[in-house]
């Protein structure tokens, strides 16, 4: 809510079902949008869609924690990634 | 590329010493650019971790403050306050070459420059929470870009590395060695053709002299 005071457009979304659509419809116009931040709770939900997006230039899906806090999903995506190049997770947690 | 299904001629041999040499420079390029691939990516995981642990402390830390806002103000008028922005921002988005990488760099602007005017609201019928939160939001979201442009850097240099990683090891371990077999089969078959032609050659000689001058050994 408070991102739109910032100039963000946010798209609410109450359960996966509506969060999957709205980012359909986001993703669909993916020439406007370069960065969709989406929070952890409702991400979890849809990792499949999300993946999707992982390997093309735009648009970047950033995970943020929800309003009951991290759940560490964006650090697990770094993790993630680290063990994609490397091979092994080298970062020691 | 099995054995048996190659030539054994001169020609093949030169064409696989040809392909034997690209091999080995490929990969020792394939090599360099996965290291410098990993060097780079390795200061792009340190940046993004860094600046996830300052975006989610930032972000609890902003909607907490949002919380005790939305309790000290009703619902209604709270959503009246944040329903219209004052600001808007500008995305901007251009793309960075890394290791034949296209990473995007994102650049943005606002239209109001001056971070007082961020809140769309007047402060009369506001609580101080909210104003708080808003100004605690807007310095996230300058963390918040920068942690998109990073993480997306980091995923696309992952996906990179790994197929350079595959092809390194392709070359390595099947190519090259195939290569270098078939080298040593052509080789080895060529020279036995040779000294086939060499035992014939003198056995002929041998009988060709004994019909002309019936040289007893």
């Amino acid at each position: 809510m408070g991102f739109k005071a910032l100039g963000l457009e946010t798209c609410p979304a109450a359960n996966a079902q509506e969060a999957r659509e709205a980012l359909r419809r986001l993703t669909r116009e993916s020439e406007d949008y370069a960065i969709l931040y989406i929070e952890e709770g409702l991400a979890q939900q849809l990792s499949a869609e999300i993946d999707k997006y992982k390997d093309s230039p735009t648009p970047a899906i950033i995970l943020i924690p929800g309003r009951e806090g991290s759940i560490g999903l964006g650090q697990s995506a770094l993790k993630a990634a680290v063990e994609r190049a490397v091979g092994t997770n080298i970062l020691g947690d | 590329m099995a054995s048996t299904t190659i030539t054994p001629t001169r020609m093949v041999l030169n064409q696989l010493k040809g392909r034997l040499k690209t091999a080995r420079r490929g990969h020792k390029l394939l090599k360099d650019k996965r290291d410098e691939l990993m060097r780079q990516f390795m200061d792009v995981v340190k940046r993004n971790k860094q600046l996830r642990l300052r975006v989610e402390k930032g972000l609890t830390g902003a909607f907490a403050s949002l919380q005790v806002a939305s309790a000290i103000m009703s619902p209604e008028m709270l959503e009246q306050a944040l329903l219209y922005p004052r600001q808007s921002v500008e995305l901007g988005m251009k793309f960075k070459n890394v290791m034949s990488v296209n990473v995007p760099v994102y650049s943005f602007t606002t239209k109001n420059s001056d971070p007082a005017e961020i809140y769309p609201y007047g402060f009369a019928q506001t609580s101080g929470e909210l104003d708080d939160a808003l100004a605690e939001l807007a310095r996230v979201f300058e963390d918040m870009l920068e942690l998109a442009q990073v993480e997306k850097t980091m995923q696309l240099l992952a996906e990179e590395i790994e197929k350079t990683r595959r092809r390194v090891n392709a070359l390595e371990y099947v190519m090259i060695p195939d290569l270098e077999k078939n080298i040593k089969y052509i080789t080895m078959k060529l020279a036995e053709n040779e000294n086939a032609t060499k035992v014939r050659l003198m056995k002929v000689k041998e009988m060709v002299l004994q019909d002309a001058h019936n040289y007893q050994k």
